[in-house]
Parts: C-alpha cells; sequence; structure tokens
C-alpha cells in the first residue's frame, strides 16, 4: 500500500517535471524533425527521414534509419519537410500592408535616381506581412525599394524573424534597384522621360563611376560609394525589365560596363531566351499569377518553366503590388508553376530554396537541408503545394517560430 | 459566282450546327459532381439542344443509337461555374458625377470581345455577374451574362428573364471605396455614407407613391426618372442589391439597410464575415466572399482571412465566392474553393460556393449551378479533382456548345499566357451564329 503510493508520487513528481520542463524549454532549443518526407534540395528526398537541429544549424539530415535522435531532443512530426522558402524578391517589411502613405516605404518620388536609398533604414522587421510569410514557410526574403523609378534605391536580405532589422538583416546590401520600360518614367516634363533617355542617364551615371574608380581622391557621398560598388561589381544590379526589349537593353548596359546584374520580373523572357541565356545571367521571374496587361501583356505562366528548360538560372518572386493583395506569396506561386504539369513539383520548389538562394549569393547558408546551414525549416502535413494542405510550422536559425496552421 | 459560294458555305455550316445540337450527346465514365446530388464515380451526363437531358450511373443506362458518344473516363464534370462579383469585359459604371447613379447601367460600357470573357471561359466559368466599380454608393446596374462565344453585340451574353428582359442587380457600396476627404457631393464619412443611400431609397419610396397614385391618369405621373426606376426595382425586390462591404461594421450596416427597406440584399466581399457570421446568418442574407493571398492592401481587409468560409458555413448562411476579376483571375477560380477547405470549410460546401450558392443569389437556381435534367448545359471537364493545385480546366461547355477546349493550341494560349493572350478577340467565322456583326 505504501509502496503504491509511493509510485504514485514519483510518478506523479516524474510527470510534474516533464511539464515544468516542457514550459521551460526554450524555442531555440535541440529540435528534431520527423517526416514521411524530407525535400532537402541537395539530392533525392529522403524518406521518413529525420534533420536533427543544433544551436542554430543543422546538425544531420536522414534516413530515420540511420540518424538517431539524442536524448532531450524536441521530437516535431511533419509530412513534409522543405528547406525555409526564400522569396527571391519583395518589398515586403518596407512597404506595409495597410497601404497607406506612412507604412509604404519602398519608394521616395523625390529623385529618378537614389542609389543610396538603404534597404535597411526602412524595414520594418515587425511588420504583419513578415508574419505572414513566416507562417507560410517563407524564412528569407530579398526586399528593398521597389520597381517604378529608375534607380529606386537598395535591397536587403533577411531573415523573416527578428524583433529588428540588426537581427532580421543576413545582407545589408543585396542589390540596387534599377527600373527599364514604361514604368521608370518620372512623368510628365520630368526625366527619365522615354526608355532611350533611361539608358541615357544610366550610362552617365555608370560613365562618372568609371572614371572615379580611376581616381585616388574619388568623392565619398553615398551616391559615388554607390555607384562604385557596382561599377568595381560588389553589387549587383537588379533591373526590373518586362519588355523584351528591355531585357535586352539590361544585358547591352552591363556587357557595355561590365556589371553584375539580376534580371527581375521579365514578362517576355520567354520571347529572348537566347540573349538571356547567352549573357549568363540568371532570372527572377515574375509571380505565376501576376496579372498581364500593359508591359505584362504577354507574360506567361509558363515563363519560369521555359527559362530553367533553357538552362537559365531562375528563381521565383511575390513581387511588389501595389493594392490587393498587398504582398503573394511565393509558396502559391510555385504551387502554380507547378501545376500546370510541365515542371515537376522538386523544380518548383527549387525555385523557391536553393535556385533562389544561389541566384542572392547566400546559398552556403540556405536554400537546402544539409548539415552546417542555417537550420530553417518549413513543415506541412501534405504535399506543400496542394490549396488544402497547411504550413504547420516554421523554423528559423534553429527556433521554432511559427506553429499556426496555414 | 463568289456570293453563292459564300452562301453554299454558310448554308453548310448551318446545317452542321443543327445537326451536332439536335444529336443528343452523352459524356460518358466520367466522375461526376453534380452539386445537387452526391458524387457519381462512374457517371453520365445526357445533353441535347443547349439542355441537359440526364444524369446518372453510366453502368445502368443504354443510349439509343443516335447518340454522341465521348468517353469521358478519368476526367471530372461538373456544372460550369457561377461568379457572383467580376469586372469583366472592360465595362464601366458610374463616372464622377456624383456617389449614386442607378441609372447607369454597366450593359451599356461591356466589350464583347474582350480577351477577359475568354479568359473567364478558360477558368470554367459560365456565368458571371459583372458589375460595376465601388467608388460609389451605389456606380449603376449589373448585368448576368453566360459566356457564350463569339458575342458580336451585349445582347448576345444576356439571360433573360420569363418576361424576355436581360437579367441583373445593382451595386452598392459602403465602407472607404466611395469616401472622398474633399467633400463635394460624395460622402467624408460613414455616417454620411448611410444617410445618402436613405435618401435615395426614402426619394424613391415617394416616387413609387406617386407612381401608384397617378394610376391610369397620365398628366399626374411624376417625370419620368431612370434612376428612381431603378431604385423601385430595388424596393420592390425586383432587383438584387450586390453590395460590396467588407468591415464588420459595414456588413451591420448594409444589413440595417435591407432591413430597412426591405431590399433584396447579397453581401459581397464581407472580409470581416467570421467576425459576424452568426448575425448574418440570422439576418438569412446570403453572403459571397472573396479569398486574397494576404491581408490588408487597404485598411477595411486587414483582417480578411481564409476562414470566412468556414465561419459562414459553421453559423448556416449561404455562402458563394466570387473572383472580382481583376483583383483575382478568373482562370483560377477553383482556387477560392480549395483556399476555403484549407481553412475549415467542408468540401461539399466549397464547391457548392462556385456553383449552386451563386446561382441562387443571382436568382439563377432553376437554370445553372448543378447537373439536373433541365437544367442549361453549362459544365466543364477537369482533369482531376476540382480542389486541386494539379488539376486543368479542360474544357468548359455553355448551353451544350464547346467554348473552350484546352487541347486547341488558342485556348491553351488564353489559359496559360503567352505572346498576345491578352488581345481582344478578333471575330472569327468558326462560330459563325446566324449574325455577322462586325465581320463584314
Amino acid at each position: 500500500m505504501y509502496t503504491l503510493e509511493l509510485k504514485r508520487a514519483s510518478q506523479m513528481f516524474l510527470l510534474l517535471l516533464a511539464f515544468v520542463a516542457a514550459a521551460v524549454i526554450p524555442a531555440n532549443a535541440q529540435i528534431a524533425v520527423k517526416a514521411n518526407e524530407i525535400w532537402t534540395m541537395a539530392g533525392n528526398p529522403i524518406i521518413n527521414g529525420v534533420v536533427l537541429i543544433k544551436d542554430g544549424k543543422i546538425e544531420a539530415v536522414g534516413p530515420a534509419a540511420s540518424v538517431r535522435i539524442p536524448t532531450g531532443y524536441r521530437v516535431i512530426n511533419a509530412q513534409i519537410v522543405t528547406p525555409g522558402l526564400i522569396d527571391a524578391h519583395t518589398v515586403v517589411g518596407l512597404n506595409g500592408y495597410l497601404n497607406q502613405p506612412h507604412d509604404q516605404m519602398a519608394l521616395d518620388g523625390g529623385a529618378s535616381i537614389q542609389p543610396e536609398l538603404r534597404a535597411t533604414d526602412a524595414y520594418n522587421a515587425q511588420e504583419r506581412l513578415v508574419e505572414w510569410l513566416r507562417e507560410f514557410g517563407v524564412t528569407t526574403i530579398h526586399t528593398g525599394h521597389q520597381p517604378s523609378a529608375l534607380v529606386s534605391g537598395q535591397t536587403m536580405i533577411a531573415k523573416t524573424w527578428g524583433k529588428n532589422v540588426d537581427e532580421a538583416t543576413i545582407v545589408p546590401t543585396a542589390m540596387i534597384a534599377v527600373t527599364l520600360g514604361d514604368s521608370a518614367n518620372a512623368g510628365a516634363g520630368k526625366s527619365p522621360g522615354t526608355r532611350a533617355k533611361q539608358v541615357a542617364m544610366l550610362r552617365a551615371e555608370l560613365i562618372k563611376a568609371q572614371e572615379n574608380a580611376k581616381k585616388s581622391d574619388a568623392p565619398k557621398d553615398l551616391k559615388t560609394v554607390a555607384w562604385a560598388s557596382v561599377i568595381n561589381r560588389q553589387v549587383p544590379l537588379l533591373v526590373t525589365a518586362d519588355r523584351a526589349q528591355d531585357i535586352v537593353t539590361a544585358i547591352r548596359i552591363a556587357r557595355e560596363f561590365n556589371i553584375r546584374i539580376v534580371l527581375d520580373s521579365a514578362a517576355e523572357g520567354h520571347m529572348v531566351v537566347n540573349e538571356i541565356k547567352s549573357s549568363g545571367f540568371p532570372v527572377i521571374v515574375h509571380a505565376t499569377m501576376a496579372r498581364a496587361g500593359g508591359q505584362t501583356e504577354n507574360l506567361s505562366m509558363e515563363n519560369a518553366y521555359i527559362l530553367r528548360a533553357a538552362g537559365i538560372p531562375v528563381a521565383l518572386q511575390s513581387g511588389y503590388e501595389g493594392y490587393v493583395p498587398k504582398t503573394r506569396v511565393v509558396l502559391f506561386e510555385a504551387a502554380m508553376a507547378a501545376a500546370n504539369r510541365r515542371l515537376l513539383p522538386r523544380e518548383a520548389m527549387a525555385m523557391i530554396t536553393i535556385d533562389a538562394a544561389r541566384i542572392l549569393g547566400i546559398d552556403k547558408r540556405v536554400g537546402s537541408l544539409e548539415k552546417g546551414k542555417d537550420a530553417d525549416l518549413a513543415m506541412y502535413d501534405g504535399d506543400p503545394f496542394e490549396w488544402t494542405s497547411h504550413c504547420i510550422g516554421t523554423i528559423i536559425n534553429g527556433r521554432v517560430v511559427s506553429e499556426v496552421i496555414r | 459566282m463568289r456570293k453563292l459560294f459564300l452562301l453554299l458555305f454558310f448554308a453548310g455550316l448551318f446545317a452542321f450546327n443543327i445537326s451536332a445540337q439536335q444529336r443528343p450527346t452523352a459524356f460518358i465514365n466520367a466522375r461526376i459532381i453534380p452539386i445537387s446530388g452526391p458524387v457519381i464515380e462512374q457517371g453520365i451526363l445526357l445533353v441535347r439542344d443547349g439542355k441537359i437531358v440526364a444524369v446518372g450511373d453510366a453502368r445502368t443506362v443504354r443510349l439509343a443509337a443516335d447518340v454522341v458518344v465521348i468517353d469521358a473516363a478519368g476526367k471530372v464534370i461538373m456544372p460550369g461555374l457561377v461568379d457572383t462579383h467580376s469586372h469583366i469585359g472592360d465595362g464601366s459604371g458610374a463616372d464622377a458625377s456624383g456617389p449614386i447613379q442607378p441609372d447607369v447601367r454597366l450593359m451599356d460600357g461591356l466589350n464583347v470581345r474582350s480577351s477577359s470573357l475568354q479568359r473567364a471561359q478558360s477558368g470554367g466559368l459560365t456565368t458571371v455577374n459583372v458589375m460595376p466599380g465601388s467608388g460609389h454608393l451605389d456606380s449603376g446596374q449589373t448585368l448576368y451574362i453566360k459566356l457564350r462565344d463569339s458575342a458580336v453585340k451585349v445582347d448576345d451574353l444576356f439571360i433573360l428573364d420569363k418576361a424576355g428582359k436581360y437579367m441583373g442587380g445593382i451595386k452598392f457600396a459602403n465602407g472607404t471605396n466611395s469616401l472622398r476627404a474633399g467633400g463635394g457631393a460624395f460622402p467624408g464619412t460613414r455616417a454620411k455614407s448611410a444617410a445618402l443611400v436613405r435618401d435615395q431609397l426614402i426619394k424613391a419610396q415617394e416616387y413609387r407613391d406617386k407612381v401608384k397614385k397617378a394610376g391610369n391618369d397620365a398628366s399626374k405621373l411624376p417625370p419620368r426618372d431612370l434612376a428612381m426606376e431603378a431604385l423601385v426595382e430595388v424596393l420592390d425586390q425586383k432587383r438584387m442589391v450586390h453590395f460590396h462591404t467588407h468591415r464588420h461594421d459595414d456588413i451591420m450596416t448594409a444589413l440595417r439597410l435591407q432591413k430597412e427597406f426591405g431590399f433584396r440584399l447579397v453581401l459581397q466581399h464581407v472580409s470581416e464575415a467570421w467576425k459576424v457570421a452568426d448575425e448574418i446568418a440570422r439576418a438569412k442574407v446570403p453572403a459571397s466572399i472573396i479569398f486574397i493571398d494576404s491581408p490588408g492592401g487597404k485598411l477595411e481587409t486587414m483582417d480578411i482571412d481564409f476562414k470566412n468560409g468556414a465561419a459562414l458555413e459553421k453559423a448556416g448562411a449561404l455562402t458563394g465566392f466570387h473572383t472580382d476579376d481583376g483583383i483575382t483571375d478568373s482562370r483560377w477560380f477553383l482556387r477560392s474553393a480549395g483556399l476555403a477547405v484549407r481553412a475549415g470549410m467542408s468540401r461539399e460546401k466549397a464547391l457548392y460556393a462556385v456553383t449552386m450558392a451563386n446561382a441562387i443569389m443571382l436568382d439563377l437556381q432553376d437554370r445553372v449551378g448543378s447537373l439536373e435534367p433541365g437544367k442549361d448545359a453549362d459544365f466543364i471537364l477537369l482533369s482531376g479533382d476540382p480542389l486541386s493545385v494539379y488539376t486543368q480546366v479542360l474544357e468548359t461547355w455553355v448551353e451544350g456548345k464547346k467554348v473552350f477546349d484546352r487541347s486547341d493550341p488558342k485556348d491553351y494560349l488564353l489559359q496559360v499566357g503567352g505572346v498576345g493572350a491578352t488581345n481582344d478577340r478578333v471575330q472569327h467565322l468558326d462560330c459563325f451564329d446566324g449574325d455577322l456583326g462586325g465581320w463584314n
């Protein structure tokens, strides 16, 4: 009788201990994620696998039979696990979801050429849309100044976690945003007002930068420094160009000045595949569900597929949205790219994970589930692309940052 | 000689059309989702002269010798989709002269050759309520259309009521879209918005009384007023009010006005439906909701949520979905049903919400929205489960005629995009149906 009571008491105590322990284990404790399929994006998916996470990094990835889960690890179960998703181009964090003047910070209308504007000075890490993307498994965003001025400012790369910009940022200056075509015109009576003028203005800046590069006493103002980073190939231009003619212009300018560019949006990319391919430049293709009209009248849901099939590095983006929806979700855009059945789901997934990481130059850290990389994971209860599946959790830097069922 | 040749050519086409229409066509072995009843795993859909003749189990039906049989094994057939709220066809409504313009008819501004109509066909839509915008408290009369092929004039898309008149509702809106900070004729606050609508409806009551009082005495009739006539139709419950409304308080205002004036009401958008789902259900007012990829974009949609469908279903409100095309693209309308289920709505109600529920909201429940004998032969062939991302709309049929075929490169272009996909349609002959219109 006595022993039984003692047993009960000790059981109660253990239970209590377990309860307390569960409550005090921090969110970034060691974690083991078990899944029916692990899409590592580095080789074939692992069936019935485990991802071990330790101190914010991936400790091990492999089949459950060969990866032993150490004691004390929090175990999370999912149907499918992928690397945390990467949105290769957005304006989220600079532009907020309210869409009121006070939360739209991705475009300063004061001048057409402002490469010195830093995205980090405007990024709101606590913006609702950052949280929204995080809940769908998006862990890294390339965000910044929006298209629609000739040179609107800089872009940055951030994790979708962190109380402030410093905690979130992984690359403070990623690219400088350039737009070519109708939308880059400054408005009646202002320059640029034509395509030729846009290029003339860009060329003037780049020639100045070339000359400054030869001087030992070049000016130290922010604009000059920004252009210097372009001409010395440190920072690429992110050139938003939808018309075939504007895409070709971007390539021509890049060759003329031996600068690095990343082609952006490229609605008519499928019309100039050879030109893009021979340029060697990657393309961050517009959202699959982007609206067709004006400069994007010829966009195709198969654009990303066509460019990728030609061997061009391709990533997908949520893009800039001026109204509703205030942001798209790359998970859905990749889903729609796979929907047409010409891209395999894994290829579509690559465009929002490892291929995006490579184009952004961050593939050593993120984009695939491999030992030593940042522990950024997205977890689903079914095929990630199915409309009826859910993202059931997101891990960033080894920390469970979302357990909302989306 | 040339004339004779043309005549013979047309005669041939005409004869072909007639024979094709008069021979019944059976789609067999498809998985059929009739909406009005349980799913039929190996079904048959028999259509003739633009109407559905029979829906049933393929294994128990014996077909007459003259039936054209199309084997649709492996495919899914469901009713053509019905959209309660769209802006396809480059239509327009009220102008900037005032906030309430019930006399303006979208019908007078619809471009029947707009490629947006064909893109909608490629998404499986067959019936659409095309609306003027929401920048007004009342931006005018809406138009219910069938997405028939090769229309040359708006009449070719009409849906006629029993009296032979084209059908449509009227668009109301509250919330922020119709507010103007500058004052003038437009409201500056929500209370003013409601007051202006109330004023006009009271005026319409008075107008109606005058007309009634005049009886047969033409001299006593008030001067004819088309705006008042449209609002009298609203008061008489002859014209459905499609009320753009987002925030919970705006939704309640729409319900309050409805109670006050007794008009028939469909709530449109209803972004915060999840906050007032019980109130909507209790008012017995249907709600047509939209699925947007992220919250916000404007203040009144900060709290929009995929769970609206589930919340309205739970509350027992009649729930439909709409595209609001170009806000969301008609080609992906079925995605709305997928996202609704993602957030907890039942499969059955989600599919009902893109078909039958919307038919009811447009007073077309006896003609479209389900696969039942006697209804219009409006249906779609899908490559698989309607809720799956990997499913394609393969064919769209309106009144027994195929208006979209994914295997046709021209139609494929419309569905997927590419060079020329958004060009407005050039009239072509292969759909000749008795009116040369702009072709000659």
